[in-house]
C-alpha cells in the first residue's frame, strides 16, 4: 500500500500542479480555465469522443512500450519517429503489391512494419556497439534521415509509377480491403450502444493489448527481460553475470524497434496507404507517455490516456472557444516535466526512507550480529 | 604535417582551410559544377553555420559544466519566438536580448530538473524539447492568431567588409578587391577569393559576434577563475567541492548560458534568416549543434569548425537545384574517405581502414555512375555526415569526465 501511494502521489501530484500551471496561463490571456476544463471534460464523457480517444491512445501506447524498452537498460531510442514512420511507409507499400487472405495479409504487412522498424534501429544499436557512437545522437540524425531522405526518395519514385496520377492518390497505392485490420465497433457494443457518427474503433488496439501483456511478462517472467532490467540497473554486474553487454543492446534497440514499427498500423487500418502527410509526433509523444508513465506496463496506460485525451481535446476546445487549443500541448509539455522531476524527488525520499528504516533495523538487534 | 602541426593556431588553421578549397578546387575543375568555390555557396554555409555553431557552443557551456543538454533544440525554438517577439515589440537589437532570455528560461528549467532535483539529464533534455515547441504554438495563437507563424519581424541587418568586399566606408564606396580577384577566374586564387567575399559581405552582425565567441569563450573557460571552476564542476565536481566551490551554483549558471546561446541561434533564424517566427524553421539545428559539439571534441574552435562543415552541406544543397553540386561533392567525400582510411593504416586502425575504403569506393561508383545526384540525397547529406564523423572518430573524442552524472551538496 505504501509503495502504492508512493508511485501514485508523483503523477497526481504533477497534474494538480499541471492544472495551476496552465489555469495560469489561460487567465493571463482571458480565457475561463474552469469552462476550458469542463469542455475537455462533458466533451470526453461521450461515447464517440472516448472511441477517439482510444484510437489515439493505441498508437501513444505502442510507442511508450517501444521507448520504454530502450530506457529499461538506459539506452534512449529517441528515433522512434523515424522508425515508425519509415516502417509506415514500406509496409503500405507492400501490403498494396500482394493480395492474400485477410488474416495472413495483415500478418504479413505487420512484420514488414515490425522488421523494417526493428533493421532502422538496429543500425542504431550496431552503431553504439562497434563504433562507440551515442546512440541519443545516431538515432536523432537516423530520424532526419529517414524523414527528409528516405521517405521523400521512395515516395517519389512509388509516386511515379502510378498511373492516372491525381492529388487524391498521393502517397503509395491503395492496399486492397483484405489488408486492412477491421474495426471492433462491435466488441465495445457489447458493453455500450451503438457507436454514432461512423466512428470506428481501431482494431490494432488489441494489438497494443497483447504488446502490453508481452512486455509486462517480458519484464518479470522472462531471461531476456531480466537481463535487459539487470543490464539497465547496473551493466558492471550484468555483465559479471553473464549477460553479453553488446547483444543486449543490439537486442533492445532492435526490440525497440520493432514495436515502433506497429505505431503506424492505427493509421494504415484508417486510411490504407501512405499518405503524403502523415500524423507525425507520435514517436516523440510516446518517449513522454513512458516517462510519465515510468516504463511501466499499466502506468504506461493511464499516461496514453492522458496523452490522448489531451489531443482530442483540442478539437473541442476550438468549436466552444473556451481556450486557444494549443494549451492541451503545453498540458502535455508541463506534465511531463513536472512529473519526471516529481519522480526524482519521491525517489530521494524513498531511497532516504529506506536508509533509515535499514538503520533503525540494525540498531535494534544485537550489535554482534550486525558485527557478524 | 608534423611542421604545420607545431605551429600556432593563427598559422595553422588558414592552412587547413586553404587545404580544404584546393581539394574543391582541383574536384570542381573535373566538374560540372562551379558552385563548390561560389560566393553565394559560403554566404548560405555562414547563415546555416552560426545557428548551429551558437547551439553547439550553448552546448559547450552545459557539459563542460557536468550537464547533458539535448534539450538545446528546444531552447532554441524559444529563442526563436522570443526573439521575434521581442524584435515585433522593441526593435532588432532588444529582440535579440530577449530571444537569448527566452533560451536562457528554458536553460533555467533544464538546471531546476537536472541539478537540483537530479532528474536524468537526458529525459528532462527531451522533455524541454516537447514543451518548448508547444509554448511557442500556444503564444503565437494567443498573439497572432496562428500556432505558427508570426508577423515580420525586424533584423539587426548586416555589414559589407570594406575595400576586401565592397563595403562603404563613412560615406566612400570602397572597390570590391575580393570581386575582382574572383573576376579574373585564375585557378584556385580566385576560388579563394569569392569563398571569403561570401563570409564577408552581407555579413550578418550576429554572425560577426558569433565568430568572436570563439576567443571569448577560450579566455573564458581557460584562461579565469570562473571557467577553471565551470570545468571542474565538469570533470570532478567532488573535488571542486571539497576545495569550497559552489558546484551547483556553477552548473546553473553554465546551463542558463547554455540556454542563452541556443536562444540566440533560435533568434538568429527568425529575425535575421526567415525575417519571421516560424513553427519548425529550426530545422533541428539545435541537435545538429550538439553534433557539432560531439566533433569539436568540446572545443569552441572545434565547434565552429564542426558548424561551417555541417553549414557548407545545408548551404550548398540550397543553391543546388540540379545536384550537379552534391554530384561533384560525392568525389570530394570519396578523397577524404582515403584520406581517412590512409590515416587508419598509418594508426593501425584496421577495421576504420577497411570501412572508410569501402564507403569511399562506394561515393567513387557513385559518382562515376550519376550525372546528378537527386534531391533527397543533398537533404540528408549533413546528417549522413554526422553519423560518418562519429563513426570514424567518436572513441578518440574526450568529453568531460563527470559528464551526465549527478552531483549532490555534500559528495565529495
Amino acid at each position: 500500500m505504501r509503495r502504492f501511494l508512493f508511485a501514485a502521489a508523483a503523477p497526481v501530484g504533477a497534474l494538480a500542479v499541471t492544472l495551476v500551471i496552465t489555469s495560469i496561463a489561460l487567465i493571463l490571456f482571458g480565457s475561463n480555465p474552469l469552462e476550458a476544463y469542463g469542455d475537455m471534460l462533458s466533451h470526453a464523457s461521450k461515447l464517440e469522443t472516448q472511441v477517439d480517444i482510444l484510437n489515439r491512445a493505441t498508437p501513444y501506447y505502442l510507442s511508450a512500450v517501444a521507448a520504454a524498452i530502450g530506457f529499461r537498460m538506459n539506452l534512449f531510442n529517441i528515433g522512434v519517429e523515424g522508425q515508425y514512420l519509415f516502417a509506415l511507409l514500406i509496409a503500405a507499400q507492400v501490403g498494396s503489391l500482394v493480395a492474400l487472405p485477410q488474416v495472413f495479409h495483415i500478418l504479413l504487412i505487420m512484420t514488414v512494419a515490425m522488421a523494417v522498424g526493428a533493421a532502422y534501429a538496429g543500425i542504431a544499436g550496431v552503431l553504439k556497439v562497434t563504433r562507440g557512437v551515442n546512440e541519443v545522437i545516431s538515432t536523432i540524425m537516423l530520424n532526419s534521415i529517414a524523414i527528409s531522405g528516405l521517405i521523400a526518395l521512395l515516395q517519389q519514385r512509388w509516386q511515379a509509377e502510378q498511373e492516372n496520377f491525381t492529388s487524391t492518390t498521393l502517397g503509395t497505392n491503395p492496399i486492397d480491403e483484405s489488408g486492412l485490420m477491421p474495426n471492433i465497433n462491435g466488441l465495445l457494443e457489447i458493453f455500450t450502444r451503438d457507436i454514432g457518427q461512423g466512428k470506428e474503433l481501431t482494431g490494432v488496439l488489441l494489438v497494443a493489448v497483447l504488446v502490453g501483456v508481452a512486455y509486462h511478462l517480458l519484464l518479470t517472467r522472462m531471461r531476456f527481460g531480466f537481463d535487459l532490467r539487470a543490464s539497465g540497473l547496473n551493466p558492471f554486474a550484468a555483465r559479471a553475470g553473464g549477460v553479453p553487454p553488446k547483444q543486449m543492446i543490439v537486442a533492445a534497440m532492435c526490440l525497440s524497434g520493432a514495436v515502433a514499427g506497429l505505431i503506424g498500423m492505427v493509421e494504415l487500418a484508417d486510411t490504407g496507404k501512405f499518405s503524403p502527410n502523415p500524423i507525425k509526433g507520435l514517436g516523440f509523444g510516446g518517449i513522454a507517455v513512458a516517462l510519465l508513465g515510468r516504463n511501466h506496463p499499466g502506468g504506461m496506460v493511464l499516461s496514453a490516456l492522458l496523452f490522448a485525451f489531451l489531443d482530442v481535446s483540442s478539437g473541442i476546445l476550438q468549436n466552444t472557444e473556451a481556450a486557444t487549443k494549443e494549451i492541451v500541448n503545453i498540458m502535455q509539455g508541463i506534465v511531463l516535466l513536472v512529473a519526471v522531476v516529481a519522480y526524482g524527488v519521491t525517489k530521494r525520499i524513498q531511497t532516504r526512507e529506506e536508509a533509515r528504516a535499514t538503520a533503525e533495523a540494525l540498531r535494534s538487534s544485537e550489535p554482534a550480529e550486525v558485527l557478524a | 604535417m608534423k611542421w604545420l602541426q607545431d605551429q600556432p593556431a593563427w598559422i595553422r588553421w588558414p592552412i587547413y582551410a586553404l587545404l580544404g578549397i584546393l581539394l574543391l578546387t582541383i574536384v570542381q575543375s573535373i566538374s560540372d559544377t562551379e558552385r563548390l568555390t561560389a560566393t553565394p555557396t559560403s554566404r548560405e554555409m555562414l547563415r546555416w553555420a552560426v545557428p548551429i555553431f551558437l547551439a553547439g557552443l550553448g552546448g559547450l557551456f552545459s557539459e563542460r559544466a557536468g550537464v547533458v543538454n539535448i534539450g538545446l533544440e528546444g531552447m532554441l525554438i524559444l529563442g526563436m519566438w522570443f526573439g521575434a517577439w521581442g524584435s515585433i515589440e522593441y526593435g532588432p537589437w532588444i529582440g535579440l536580448a530577449i530571444g537569448m532570455a527566452g533560451g536562457a528560461l528554458g536553460g533555467f528549467l533544464h538546471a531546476i530538473a537536472t541539478v537540483t532535483f537530479g532528474v536524468d539529464h537526458i529525459i528532462s533534455g527531451v522533455a524541454i524539447n516537447i514543451l518548448a515547441p508547444a509554448i511557442t504554438r500556444y503564444l503565437s495563437d494567443e498573439l497572432w492568431d496562428s500556432p505558427t507563424t508570426s508577423p515580420s519581424t525586424e533584423s539587426v541587418g548586416d555589414w559589407d567588409v570594406p575595400v576586401l568586399a565592397g563595403g562603404s566606408l563613412f560615406g566612400w564606396e570602397s572597390p570590391d578587391v575580393l570581386l575582382t580577384i574572383a573576376n579574373w577566374e585564375w585557378w584556385f586564387l580566385s576560388d579563394v577569393a569569392a569563398l571569403t567575399r561570401g563570409l564577408l559581405r552581407g555579413t550578418h552582425w550576429v554572425a560577426i559576434i558569433a565568430i568572436l565567441l570563439v576567443p571569448a569563450t577560450s579566455w573564458l573557460l581557460w584562461r579565469t577563475r570562473f571557467g577553471l571552476r565551470l570545468r571542474i564542476s565538469g570533470e570532478n565536481p567532488s573535488a571542486g567541492a571539497a576545495q569550497g566551490i559552489n558546484i551547483i551554483r556553477y552548473k546553473y549558471v553554465a546551463v542558463i548560458i547554455s540556454g542563452a546561446l541556443a536562444g540566440l541561434g533560435g533568434a538568429f533564424i527568425s529575425t535575421e534568416l526567415s525575417g519571421l517566427f516560424q513553427g519548425g524553421n529550426s530545422a533541428g539545428r539545435g541537435f545538429i549543434g550538439l553534433a557539432a559539439l560531439i566533433f569539436g571534441n568540446w572545443r569552441p574552435g572545434g565547434v565552429l569548425l564542426g558548424a561551417l562543415l555541417f553549414g557548407y552541406v545545408f548551404g550548398l544543397d540550397l543553391k543546388d537545384l540540379d545536384g550537379t553540386a552534391s554530384h561533384a561533392l560525392l568525389l570530394v567525400n570519396t578523397i577524404v574517405l582515403i584520406g581517412v582510411a590512409a590515416w587508419a593504416i598509418t594508426r593501425k586502425r584496421k577495421a576504420d581502414a577497411i570501412l572508410a575504403t569501402i564507403l569511399g569506393a562506394l561515393a567513387f561508383i557513385w559518382w562515376v555512375a550519376a550525372e546528378a545526384v537527386p534531391n533527397w540525397w543533398s537533404n540528408i547529406l549533413p546528417y549522413v555526415l554526422v553519423l560518418l564523423v562519429l563513426v570514424f572518430f567518436a572513441q578518440r573524442l574526450r568529453m568531460p569526465a563527470a559528464l551526465g552524472q549527478p552531483f549532490r551538496k555534500g559528495d565529495s
